[in-house]
């Protein structure tokens, strides 16, 4: 690990300032970073350690949803009450992420800021345009079992490796921001990642004296919640493909329904047009392949990961017929 | 009086280290040897070092540490407590699991100066005066474990597993999750428990051992 100064930021302000210095890293679970930075993917030279400020509340707002502090534990957001009762996809997806000591760790902020798991990223010793823009892109050539089949570029394949983003996603929670003038800044969450283009290197619409305060989900939405995550092994390993759906259906017909993706893209993969299709349908196989398509316009494979696109078919068949009892 | 205590685990593991190939052992610590030193009056003035409260198994520490010291190395570098082991130092393999404030957390992701006046348990103080904790009576019981490597993280990691039961914490495999108690079955011991990972494979006489520690009928 490279050499860093520590800062523990006794005001939010000062964070955000601090964190708009070139090198400066804003530290919470600290959970990637340090992953990162023993690599030396990462090497700041100064670490912003946020974890003292009051950001680890998780409280009712007035419209009936809840607000969610950035230094929230990810194992004290899915273990609150009105998490499991009310929101349960975004329970299951914590749940699913990770393992329990990581959980115990990770906070919700950080969560959202983490880094791709693409292989080539974290060898400093191959190219990547994410970690070294204009060094090429590793994947595209190489291994790319995990990577994305959609909203890719040439430039980068790499898939954003969160279950709790994808569940936020298919709740329409917004994240809440501020900077260094202590001015704050509402993002919804379809709008917090960016697509790689030809800046792979810049993962998300954050300026760089912005911090994540809050994330704040909507009411509880009607309708059964499910987050299903298929991977190369029962638990502790990442999305190949994670759905997480919002479906109201009654007698086999569906009233509306939400669905996020995990696994496939850069960023929580949401596609307006395919739910649009599901609206007053009935889950039948016929409605279910007219869906996917929808979802997958546009999705191709690299070698390696084009499993993904008849696995996306078949996970949200399965979560339609969990979701309707058919 | 506890400082001194970490001086002298110290000392002894700085004249074992000069016995040895010492060159090579200290450059595997990563740490520049000022920050081993950093019991010295002169410690706290040395440029680039952080002054760390840790509050390990009940007593008190003062470190001076290079801010790199992750609370892994600070335990086994600095105060001697080697049984919180280095697996994969990635947060992978669970083998540094200790309990940070009683929550159970992978000791080589996290910087000890992050912890300043926290409260830290390793494996070295469940035990009570020489009485072994259950879990740790358990694992010995029903043969939980063959080279022993990554024992005592799962030990601490079963323990504070335990703890997350008991106040009705769900996991990924409980079915409702809104159920304030979900009961502590095989399949989900095994959920709660991936984050430690057993190369010998010893899993089914370690999931034995916690249904034993947590009262169950095994």
């Amino acid at each position: 690990m490279k050499s860093f100064t520590y800062e523990r930021a006794d005001t939010l302000a000062r964070a955000a300032a601090a964190s708009a210095k070139p090198g400066t890293k804003v530290i919470a679970g600290g959970t990637n970073l340090l992953d990162l930075m023993k690599l030396q993917v990462e090497s700041p030279s100064q670490l912003v350690d946020i974890n003292r400020l009051p950001l680890d509340k998780i409280e009712d707002t007035p419209e009936g949803g809840l607000r969610i502090g950035a230094t929230v534990r990810n194992s004290d957001l899915a273990a609150d009450p009105r998490v499991r009762r009310h929101y349960g996809v975004l329970s299951r997806a914590l749940l699913a992420g990770a393992s329990a000591q990581l959980r115990n760790k990770a906070t919700t902020g950080g969560n959202l800021l983490q880094r791709t798991r693409c292989y080539y990223f974290y060898d400093v010793t191959k190219p990547c345009n994410k970690r070294n823009p204009g060094s090429g892109c590793a994947a595209l050539g190489g291994f790319n079992r995990v990577h994305a089949i959609l909203g890719a570029s040439d430039q980068c394949i790499a898939t954003n490796p969160s279950d709790m983003a994808v569940a936020m996603r298919a709740l329409d929670a917004s994240v809440e921001t501020v900077n260094a003038k202590g001015e704050s800044r509402v993002i919804p969450i379809a709008e917090l990642h960016r697509l790689p283009g030809n800046t792979p290197q810049i993962e998300t619409t954050l300026k760089a004296d912005e911090i994540i305060t809050a994330v704040t989900l909507p009411p509880p939405p009607p309708g059964v919640q499910i987050y299903r995550k298929v991977r190369d092994r029962a638990s502790y390993a990442f999305a190949l493909v994670s759905v997480a759906a919002v479906v109201e259906a009654s007698g086999g017909r569906i009233r509306s329904a939400r669905l996020a993706f995990g696994g496939l893209a850069p960023k929580p993969w949401r596609v307006p047009q395919a739910e649009e299709k599901l609206a007053g349908a009935s889950a039948n196989a016929d409605t279910i392949n007219v869906v996917a398509t929808a979802v997958l316009d546009g999705a191709r494979g690299y070698g390696s990961n084009d499993f993904k696109i008849p696995l996306t078919r078949r996970t949200l068949r399965a979560v339609l017929a969990e979701a309707t009892g058919t | 009086m506890d400082e001194n205590k970490g001086d002298r685990f110290r000392v002894r593991r700085r004249e074992v280290l000069t016995a040895g190939a010492a060159a090579a052992a200290v450059c595997f610590t990563g740490l520049p040897v000022v920050a081993q030193e950093s019991g010295r009056p002169d410690a706290e003035t040395a440029p680039g070092l952080v002054t760390v409260d840790l509050q390990v198994n009940g007593q008190p520490y003062v470190l001076s540490l290079d801010p790199r010291t992750t609370l892994l190395d600070a335990l086994r570098e600095h105060l001697a407590l080697t049984g919180s082991k280095k697996g994969c130092d990635h947060g992978q393999c669970g083998a540094c699991t200790v309990l940070l404030d009683g929550r159970r957390i992978n000791s080589c992701l996290t910087l000890a100066v992050m912890h300043d006046g926290q409260a830290v348990t390793t494996i070295e103080g469940l035990s009570d005066s020489g009485t072994l904790h259950p879990m740790q009576a358990a694992f010995i019981e029903h043969d939980g474990f063959q080279c022993g490597y990554c024992t005592s993280g799962q030990i601490c990691s079963a323990t504070g597993m335990l703890d997350e039961s008991r106040a009705g914490m769900s996991s990924y495999v409980t079915k409702n999750l809104a159920q304030a108690r979900p009961e502590l079955t095989d399949v989900e011991i095994r959920e709660r428990m991936s984050g430690n990972i057993c190369r010998c494979a010893a899993y089914p006489n370690i999931v034995a051992a916690i249904k034993q520690a947590a009262g169950l009928p095994t």
